[in-house]
């Protein structure tokens, strides 16, 4: 499991790699109301904003962490936002990208390094 | 967090977990560990309890005829006991802020907002002179919800009695409490001001009992705005006249056709005659995205203008979906009018609805 400074986990299970935020992340938006997801099929660039968050609190954007496709998305998590709050790094993850550059996940943190930087 | 104020309770939020944030210069829970979305529905289903110390409370001893000339509204024909809404307004007719006032005998007290008090204080002075008296020595706290008669009249018996914008002063183990019968969520429920040194005593009274939780200002918000109550500051300000913000029923007949000397008259009597060239609505997304304070309206997915704009939007808890106020031309502003709310980039439909959104509980 890799972590962005952007609260985004990346699970890559054979060349696949699942998205989704931190528990921290979801904590810090609060209660989470509306999300919008890229269309699968999308090509995406490495910090393009791909998907919407909406909490009771304010929008906040999603970061492309990788370049490649998207495959796959959550349609669970649209269709009940609360499921975010609820288990962010489990059965809520928001989409799952095919990279096509994916020593990009390289540069990301490893768990411990994430515990470290959200202190 | 250096220059912010702190109201008596301030100890008491950082305790139960409160996330303090800078408000109206002052330093206030904006949630607790339960989330705005459950403190909302706790407070429509039980009781919440909230600090609004923050806000301004002032003594007047003058004739209320004389904060007539302030205020568009019928204090002189207020009775003793009896609490009223209202709104300052300024020589163009617009909201310079907007308040409660009450008749408690031999004076008048009014409650006014946190951000706004300064100002208040100092047009008061400037027009009344030695009457304005500002208390700094009592907090307010606001107790909503189906539940707050129960909870309160264990500690105040006297509070189930009172009726909707009811005020007196009803002595308690936590000191004389000045209670009023009104709150700004759309629930029955009470305003409570008390000495500073029994707040904190009377906060945990209240919260020990099983249905009060406390609340933040963010469950605060979505509350009113589902009440359709308005923010001053983002639905009401100086550009904004009380008839173009629906708050004509704020100024009584009297005040129509006997004692019209108010700041603004000219304009906003010529509304109430003529109408508005604007009103403020509801404003319900067809999708699941709110569109939040600033969002541009347009009459069609390709008009070139926006007409209006969303002054206030957030989702609402118990409608369970997003929710706005804003201003539009009155020729749009009638219910079921579709218009098209641009956010981020997109038009998406969005439909003029009735105010509120839920129908208030209120204990007439």
């Amino acid at each position: 499991m890799k972590y962005t400074e952007e609260h985004e986990w990346l699970d890559d299970v054979d060349g696949i790699v699942t998205v989704g935020i931190t528990a921290h992340a979801a904590e810090q938006l609060g209660d989470i109301v509306f999300v919008e997801l890229p269309e699968v099929g999308t090509e995406v660039t490495k910090d393009d904003e791909i998907v919407v968050i909406e909490s009771v609190k304010a929008a906040s954007d999603i970061l492309a962490p990788i370049d490649g496709e998207i495959v796959e998305i959550n349609e669970a998590i649209v269709e009940e936002p609360g499921k975010v709050n609820d288990d962010p790094e489990g059965e809520a993850w928001f989409f799952r990208i095919k990279p096509s550059e994916p020593e990009q996940m390289d540069d990301y943190m490893d768990e411990n390094e994430y515990k470290d930087f959200i202190g | 967090m250096g220059d912010l104020k702190r109201t008596p309770l301030f100890d008491l939020h950082v305790e139960r977990g409160g996330k303090m944030v800078p408000f109206a210069g002052w330093e206030m829970p904006v949630q607790y560990p339960l989330g705005v979305m459950k403190e909302h529905l706790h407070t429509r289903a039980a009781a919440g309890l909230f600090d609004v110390s923050h806000m301004g409370q002032v003594i007047l001893r003058c004739d209320p005829a004389a904060l007539e000339t302030l205020v568009p509204v019928d204090v002189v024909g207020l009775a003793e006991g009896r609490q009223r809404y209202g709104v300052f307004t300024n020589a163009a007719g617009g909201i310079m802020d907007d308040l409660m006032l009450a008749n408690r005998g031999d004076h008048l007290f009014l409650v006014v907002n946190a951000a706004m008090a300064d100002q208040d204080i100092a047009h008061l002075r400037a027009h009344l002179g030695d009457a304005v008296e500002v208390i700094t020595d009592r907090a307010l706290l606001a107790l909503q919800g189906p539940k707050a008669e129960a909870a309160l009249a264990r500690i105040a018996p006297d509070v189930a009695g009172m009726r909707f914008m009811d005020l007196a002063v009803i002595p308690s183990d936590y000191g004389a409490l000045w209670v009023s019968r009104s709150g700004y969520t759309g629930e029955d429920g009470y305003e409570i001001s008390v000495g500073e040194a029994q707040a904190t005593a009377l906060a945990e009274a209240l919260l020990t009992m099983e249905e009060v939780e406390p609340i933040g200002l963010g469950a605060r918000d979505s509350l009113r705005l589902e009440a359709g109550l308005c923010l001053y500051g983002s639905d009401i300000d100086t550009t904004t006249t009380p008839i173009e913000a629906g708050l004509g029923w704020a100024i009584q007949k009297v005040r129509r056709t006997d004692r019209t000397d108010f700041p603004g008259a000219a304009t906003i009597l010529d509304q109430i005659e003529n109408g508005a060239p604007r009103k403020r609505v509801g404003l319900l997304p067809e999708g699941r995205a709110p569109m939040r304070a600033g969002t541009q309206l347009f009459a069609s997915p390709d008009a070139g203008d926006p007409i209006g704009s969303v002054t206030s939007g957030a989702f609402g808890p118990s409608i369970e979906r997003p929710m706005s106020m804003g201003y539009v031309p009155t020729s749009s502003a009638a219910p079921g009018t579709t218009l098209f709310g641009d956010v981020r980039g997109k038009r998406l439909p969005v439909t003029v609805a009735p105010l509120p959104f839920r129908p208030a509980t209120f204990k007439r």
